[in-house]
């Protein structure tokens, strides 16, 4: 039986680790190759960067923390923000990355999903969806939106539409990401996390608002994820990832508890 | 070129195997040269990709012959993955012919594939899940039934005869993850991203001698 996946997600700004609430106001918090190695010595499942560099000529210093990652950890990742290419997709694959995760890009220009997932296979993409809610309205019958650009631009495009049009196009996973709910430490969206995670056949990582271990059991169970996205709750050594699994362990979730 | 060869066919990111083993201490060479391969100690094949492209490549370079006269002649081979599912004889993937080392084929996950509470389980199989040791292997050393690999797949090997399944893992079905004829084993998870239980087994193969009763 599959375990269900626990991925710690590090913001990485010009190098450096950073943490944020509803995408503002981040602070460092510390070298991003040796947060890496910490979680995987702990036992993340996988992990995820993105890279929240404002400039787009910096972007190397990206490819160069990939590269040290991929040196010392021997479990998947993958790498997102400011991909735009299949050009951009291959430096991080070459570098070490398993994934990509492309977000606004993939709003802007759907093909580049599909060419993506043809150039590397549908294994290598993953859809980053931010997601606000916003009640029923006409074009948004789900009643969430997809919003870009870090939170700042909504698009008028519905949240389940457009996951089900991802998966079509060939996007292998989802990284789906309330706004509302990012670094709050209140819980995950779990209504916006089920109605994806079960409308479409491809896996759902839930992501915003992990606080206490409880959020993690609700989000696998209520939500229907596949995986759960962590920052804070592990980031100021609040939670060990081991103790939250050991948690959902004894909750009757099957996680990998040995490694 | 001699030591531990890796098969370059075009077909996914081969450096992570190659840096895994660089972390046990391993060298190794990335090639598609066929002379090489056939010259090699020991041989790994790994792959992500499709079925299809990935037999185009091996028929351009020339390398399913060397894999198969190197099977023939005693070199240890990894399976890894996609190379798993392209040494059976064909695949349900592209539907096209493979490279028959071990009888038997590559199927697909069915569509309605669910766990034991009828929940419904997506494709591919993505994450973390057990092998059953189903024979004992010296692949299989100092790794425990509880240790978990990484897998990402939506197709799996069949091998005709139960004699080749050296392990298995359950999935909605329970289907062959690690399968074995004399100096080859194959596994269908990604033992590079699998963590420790990974590394060692890579280990596990660098120092077998390719004997399997």
């Amino acid at each position: 039986m599959l375990s269900r996946r626990i991925i710690p997600c590090l913001d990485v700004r010009a190098g450096r680790l950073t943490k944020g609430i509803k995408f503002k106001n981040n602070i460092d918090i510390g070298d991003p190759v040796e947060a890496a190695e910490k979680y995987y010595e702990e036992g993340a499942d996988e992990l995820v960067f993105y890279d929240i560099t404002a400039s787009y000529e910096k972007r190397d210093i990206m490819i160069e923390t990939v590269r040290k990652v991929a040196e010392r950890i021997f479990i998947p990742f993958s790498v997102g923000g400011g991909i735009r290419t299949i050009e951009d997709m291959r430096k991080v694959l070459l570098a070490g990355a398993e994934k990509v995760s492309i977000n606004s890009a993939a709003v802007r220009n759907p093909d580049l999903i599909y060419q993506g997932a043809k150039e590397f296979g549908s294994q290598c993409i993953v859809l980053g969806m931010d997601v606000k809610k916003v009640g029923k309205k006409e074009g948004i019958p789900s009643g969430y939106e997809i919003v870009i650009d870090g939170g700042r631009t909504y698009t008028g495009i519905d949240a389940l539409e457009w996951a089900k049009k991802a998966e079509e196009l060939g996007a292998g996973e989802i990284c789906l990401n309330s706004i509302d709910a990012d670094g709050t430490q209140e819980g995950y969206e779990i209504n916006l996390t089920r109605l994806i995670s079960t409308n479409v056949d491809i896996p759902v990582i839930a992501s915003g608002g992990a606080g206490k271990p409880e959020h993690l059991l609700e989000v696998l169970t209520e939500g229907k994820a596949d995986a759960a996205l962590i920052a804070s709750i592990v980031h100021y050594g609040k939670y060990s990832i081991y103790g939250l699994k050991r948690f959902l362990m004894e909750n009757g979730i099957k996680v990998r508890i040995k490694w | 070129m001699k030591g531990v060869v890796i098969v370059d066919y075009e077909a996914g990111n081969l450096t992570s195997v190659q840096r895994a083993l660089n972390r046990v201490n391993i060298k190794s060479y990335i090639t598609s040269n066929p002379t090489y391969i056939l010259e090699a100690e020991r041989i790994i094949f790994p792959g992500v990709g499709a079925a299809g492209k990935a037999m185009q490549v091996l028929k351009k370079f020339g390398i399913d012959k060397a894999l198969r006269t190197a099977f023939t002649k005693g070199t240890p081979i990894l399976g890894i993955c996609l190379g798993t599912q392209i040494i059976m004889e064909r695949s349900e993937e592209d539907d096209g012919e493979c490279l028959g080392i071990v009888p038997g084929e590559v199927k697909r996950f069915p569509e309605d594939l669910k766990d034991q509470d009828g929940q419904k389980l997506k494709v591919p199989h993505m994450g973390w899940n057990r092998v059953i040791q189903k024979k004992k292997h010296p692949i299989f050393d100092g790794i425990d039934p509880e240790h978990e690999f990484y897998f990402v797949h939506s197709y799996y090997p069949c091998p005709r005869q139960e004699e080749y399944i050296i392990g298995e893992t359950e999935y909605g079905i329970v289907f062959c993850s690690v399968l074995g004829k004399e100096n080859l084993i194959a596994v269908q998870f990604h033992p590079e991203k699998s963590g420790r239980p990974g590394l060692r087994l890579l280990q596990n193969f660098c120092n077998w001698d390719g004997r399997y009763a």
